[in-house]
């Protein structure tokens, strides 16, 4: 299945901005975490569409995923 | 900090007086909203001889703890009609409390016609004529100044939206760069215009110092206080990295970024306006992507920014202003929006409010949506001039609304929505109805908690379980925050690091020789909001005005969320 992810911050050093990843079916929000080598501490915001979910959370063929680093002023 | 000084500018006489016993444990914002709480009549009109502008440093600044010299200035607000308290950098804070001074209330108003400068030094507050500078533009004041005083004094200054009492005029402050910071939201400018003062010069030669308790207790909690704010990830990586404006991309992906007049939650060119963006444009340059508003500063969220010629043109360019005109009003271009910030310090008018309005004038047709040049020279040729436009842009979104017939103002208590849409982070939105100074998000920033777990876990910003609570929560807390001298940012090491809040206890006892504990802080937060709220109910307001504007009921793309919380659930908040 094509999932869109998107980082921010420091994730996207050594990596990218945002990219379209063929995914097996049934990976959740964790393996795709740490199919990208960030370790799960270091998660301040994990969306699915838009929204947070859990991180046991399967994704589906057209989800766009948003992760970020522990950032949180403005 | 010993002494509190008073200037009657009806009589244009000063004094020193003693601190009085009830006033001797606060500072900042405690301490600035208790003396307008008791001495100002509540319902007075905000620019009449009966308001009082006071200033008052933290109970820490002037001495080594890190981000301790953000400095208050408080009044009753004339574009909300509330109390107001507001904060900014620079070196003012800091050279108060050297001087040993705990307030500075200025009273009355002349009827002389003219204008005033007031030098503040270590024999008190004199008062002088001031003609050289009226009506000049505050970088014009502050290098004149320089000139004049040395390079070394520092300034609150106002620049003419303030001589011309605009509802969104800020004072400002000057920074150990000799730029700018901003005491921005809710007119204080226009209060201190009021007062015929173009400037207040502080000389800080021979001052006394401040003196600790128990300097190797202070100097060992302020140590651990210092590596709990580099350790806490906000603090220490993500705001020196890429500034405040590191929220546009965080805020967009969640669907809460205020987007043409806050009729969508996401913008399309968030990229351009990014703080990832903003980092590389200001490096590429040569300009700083780190800079502290203050002396002392460890978490360097502010930045330098030059143009494509590699000269200055702002620093301090916050996710807010950036936000507002980018998204909201659609200019999508940093340099349009870093020129605009430069523009709005120099008029002294408030890069929050005046944002927030262009995007209700553009959609009530006075300019496009995305028309950078249009609105660089609104702020050029309008409001610095105070045309009749200018007049207009500079009172405020509330007010541009009301004149140009539109029905999507962004306003609580007449004061703009800064850069969260309310109705996709729900806890912002709380903190936007029940805050005492009218929506800011600043008073309870529950948007850390509620899109990145701050404090222990996310709040699920699209619902409103909890947001009540959590909203009261930082806004107890955010009184510490602004009654010790600390920057905002503090509030993520102080719910996030268990060694903060001790640390910083430990700093005021060995400051003052005291025993507080951290409960302490607790009652000062909930003393402090009770005051503020009776000032306001005082002056005509009731729970109907911690309301969200009606708007907020129409679904906001891409989650379609609404604002759905009830007056009788918004009203819960003040139960404590």
């Amino acid at each position: 299945m094509k999932v869109t992810i998107n980082l921010f911050a420091t994730f996207r050093d050594g990596r990218f901005k945002g990219e379209q990843r063929e995914l097996a079916e049934g990976t959740t929000l964790r393996q795709a975490i740490a199919g990208l080598g960030i370790a799960q501490g270091e998660v301040g915001m994990a969306l699915i569409n838009g929204r947070h979910a859990p991180l046991e959370h399967p994704l589906a063929e057209g989800d766009v995923v948003a992760l970020a680093p522990s950032l949180a002023g403005g | 900090m010993d002494k509190i000084i008073r200037v009657d500018m009806s009589q244009l006489t000063t004094r020193t007086e003693a601190v009085p016993p009830e006033w001797a444990g606060l500072g900042g914002r405690a301490l600035t909203s208790a003396v307008v709480a008791k001495e100002v009549v509540a319902t007075c009109h905000a620019l009449g001889s009966n308001n009082k502008l006071v200033f008052a440093p933290g109970l820490l600044s002037g001495t080594s703890a890190a981000n301790s010299g953000r400095f208050s200035a408080g009044a009753k607000s004339p574009l909300t009609g509330t109390i107001k308290e507001s904060n900014a950098g620079g070196t003012a804070a800091q050279m108060f409390a050297r001087l040993g001074i705990k307030a500075l209330i200025i009273e009355g108003m002349p009827v002389t016609g003219k204008w005033y400068g007031l030098q503040v030094n270590k024999d008190g507050v004199s008062i002088a004529e001031e003609s050289e500078l009226v009506g000049k533009g505050n970088f014009a004041v502050v290098e004149a100044l320089s000139e004049r005083l040395g390079k070394k004094t520092g300034l609150l200054t106002i620049g003419p939206a303030g001589e011309m009492m605009m509802l969104s005029a800020n004072i400002s402050v000057k920074d150990s760069d000799g730029k700018l910071r901003s005491h921005g939201r809710g007119g204080l400018g226009a209060v201190m215009g009021s007062k015929r003062i173009k400037f207040i010069s502080i000389d800080d030669a021979g001052a006394p110092g401040v003196k600790l308790a128990d300097p190797a207790k202070f100097t060992a909690a302020a140590r651990v206080f210092a590596r709990s704010i580099l350790d806490h990830p906000a603090t220490g990586q993500g705001l020196p990295t890429f500034g405040t404006a590191e929220m546009v991309n965080i805020v967009n992906a969640a669907g809460g970024l205020p987007t043409r007049n806050f009729s969508l939650g996401q913008f399309d060119r968030h990229e351009a306006i990014s703080g990832e963006t903003l980092r590389e444009v200001i490096i590429e340059r040569g300009g700083k992507p780190k800079h502290g508003c203050q002396p002392g500063c460890i978490v360097q969220c502010s930045q330098v920014y030059l143009d494509k010629q590699g000269n200055y043109v702002t620093s301090g360019l916050e996710y807010e202003t950036i936000e507002m005109l980018g998204a909201n009003a659609g200019v999508g271009d940093l340099d349009v929006i870093a020129e605009a910030d430069s523009l709005m310090d120099d008029i002294g008018i408030d890069s929050i409010e005046t944002a927030v309005a262009f995007g209700v004038a553009m959609e009530g047709g006075v300019l496009p949506f995305g028309d950078g040049a249009e609105v660089l020279r609104i702020l050029r040729d309008e409001i610095a001039f105070g045309t009749p436009l200018g007049r207009v842009m500079g009172s405020g979104a509330g007010n541009v609304g009301k004149v140009y017939g539109v029905r999507r103002v962004p306003v609580v208590k007449n004061q703009g929505i800064p850069a969260y849409d309310p109705r996709s982070i729900k806890g912002i939105g709380i903190t936007y109805a029940t805050s005492t100074m009218g929506a800011d998000h600043t008073a309870g920033y529950a948007v850390g908690t509620n899109l990145m777990g701050v404090g222990g876990g996310v709040v699920d910003p699209l619902k409103k379980d909890g947001q009540v609570e959590l909203s009261r929560h930082l806004q107890i807390i955010t009184v510490m925050l602004d009654s010790v001298g600390l920057c905002l940012f503090l509030g993520f090491p102080a719910a996030d690091m268990p060694t903060c809040v001790p640390a910083l206890v430990d700093m005021l006892n060995a400051r003052f020789g005291l025993k507080l504990t951290p409960e302490w802080f607790g009652l000062l937060g909930v003393t402090t909001l009770k005051t503020e709220r009776a000032f306001n109910i005082a002056a005509g307001f009731t729970n109907k005005d911690d309301r969200l504007p009606e708007f907020m009921c129409e679904p906001l793309p891409p989650h379609n969320a609404v604002w759905d919380f009830t007056g009788e659930e918004i009203d819960a908040f003040w139960d404590f």
